[in-house]
């Protein structure tokens, strides 16, 4: 790869940061919530659902603006940034973790309360009649039966982040190794006419959407097949 | 079949209003995002005296620029620079002989905080946390921003705050949301505008010439010429220099 300019991978490694990043958080926030969202009675539950689900509706570009304003010194951002002496959440890789778990959280807790619900009551009755605690029952049974859709939202919630661009082209600022992301990068570059270097990055990203997608074709062929 | 045949109908009705000649013409000009409120103001005279309607959309001249060498459907272009339009004519895109500069830029130094800024030395100074520019290998405002600050011998000092808009307009978006304190600006953006500001000396920075093209898609539309002649008129260039750009014969 002669002649390209040496900075062109700083943006991947950002972006895989990002993605692993999110993921996480959204795992650790989303399964509690998904739980709730399968197990309760709760008349208003729905409404949560839809809250979380918005991001599947909105353009970027309304989320990308609302955080804008938030991330600042006019909004939550600003105080919290105020914290370690910034001014605002907006152009930092923090202030990305945000837009992206905001933004890829439908994705992440739609598979796993599908895959909470599609257990049922009888696995954690059966448990509890066993004297299982509640919260072993969680890790024991409802955990391990829901592995699917933990590998389907996570596979998801990394793979979505990765594609996002609106959001973060109105909040990061473009800066080389702290929100300069793959997509805005390829922006970027497609913007002053490094062709070469667009389609190197930009047909990476489309070998990677191509194999996820057929990875999660097959896991969802195998998964059938064995019956979990 | 009752629905088909609405279908049928709207489609067919579509058609006929699309192919149907107009009354007067219509072209489509793409403008580079700092000329936004001159150019919607001129639009608007340009209605007014000729009747034709120029359909603008704003973004950024290197976007605008592969757009058309996409075979983009506009017929005017409106740069940023004087580099595009004259590529554009060699791409056989632009009509030869067409290219004239409707405007000449001028590069601001903006805070919205009324006091922040007071001349070069906001900038040596710095106490300032994010300066925010336009992207400047695709914008020549942000160019004329790192010009800048190289003259004055800051840019090494300098880079770690700056933050890059995509746009000259996204620069100024991150400084009026305020996640910005300061950044440079088109003087054009902030006419009417509070807050605090340094109109930075023409000798730091190439002056930023904005280049007008007629497309080749535009040749022979009516309403394309019209808009370029208007550009040349007294009265749009009394709009040009009314919003903070310069002029030249």
């Amino acid at each position: 790869m002669l002649g390209l300019p040496p900075d062109i991978w700083q943006p991947v490694r950002l972006t895989v940061e990002l993605a692993a990043i999110t993921t996480l958080v959204l795992l650790v926030l989303g399964t509690p919530l998904a739980w709730w969202l399968a197990r309760s009675r709760a008349w208003w539950k729905e409404a949560v659902a839809a809250v979380v689900a918005m991001p599947l509706v909105l353009p970027p570009t309304v989320l990308g603006f609302y955080l804008l304003v938030a991330l600042g010194p006019n909004g939550v951002g600003g105080p919290i940034a105020g914290l370690w002496g910034a001014r605002t959440l907006a152009f930092t890789f923090e202030g990305l973790v945000i837009g992206s778990v905001l933004y890829s959280m439908p994705f992440v807790v739609q598979p796993v309360r599908n895959a909470f619900e599609a257990m049922g009551d009888r696995p954690l009755e059966v448990a509890a009649t066993l004297r299982a605690s509640p919260l072993r029952a969680f890790w024991t049974v409802a955990v391990p039966m829901a592995l699917p859709g933990f590998l389907t939202a996570a596979v998801l919630g990394f793979a979505h982040t990765v594609g996002e661009f609106g959001v973060v082209l109105m909040i990061g600022g473009s800066i080389p190794g702290e929100t300069k992301v793959l997509s805005v990068a390829i922006y970027d570059y497609v913007e002053t006419a490094q062709w070469r270097e667009a389609n190197i990055l930009a047909g990476g990203m489309v070998v990677f959407a191509l194999t996820v997608v057929l990875a999660m074709t097959l896991l969802g062929k195998r998964m059938a097949r064995v019956g979990v | 079949m009752k629905l088909l045949r609405t279908f049928t109908a709207v489609i067919g009705l579509a058609a006929g209003l699309a192919s149907a000649p107009a009354l007067a013409a219509e072209t489509n000009v793409a403008v580079a995002a700092n000329f936004t409120e001159a150019a919607k103001e001129i639009a608007t005279a340009f209605k007014d005296r000729t009747g034709h309607t120029a359909v603008l959309s704003f973004g950024s001249t290197g976007q605008f620029y592969n757009q058309i060498r996409q075979d983009a459907p506009f017929q005017v272009f409106l740069a940023a620079d004087d580099d595009r339009p004259t590529q554009v004519v060699k791409d056989e895109l632009g009509v030869d002989g067409s290219v004239f500069t409707y405007a000449v830029g001028k590069l601001v130094l903006w805070s919205k905080d009324v006091g922040a800024v007071k001349g070069e030395d906001t900038l040596k100074v710095g106490t300032f946390q994010k300066i925010s520019i336009a992207n400047p290998t695709a914008a020549p405002y942000g160019a004329a921003a790192v010009e800048t600050m190289k003259a004055l011998g800051l840019y090494e000092m300098l880079a770690p705050k700056i933050v890059q808009g995509n746009s000259i307009a996204q620069a100024f978006q991150f400084i009026e949301t305020g996640n910005a304190e300061v950044g440079f600006v088109a003087l054009s953006q902030i006419v009417g505008k509070a807050g605090s500001s340094w109109n930075v000396p023409q000798d730091l920075y190439e002056p930023i010439r904005q280049d007008a093209v007629l497309l080749k898609k535009g040749a022979g539309n009516e309403a394309a010429t019209a808009f370029m002649d208007f550009l040349k008129s007294a009265e749009a260039r009394a709009v040009i220099e009314k919003y903070g750009y310069a002029v030249v014969d």
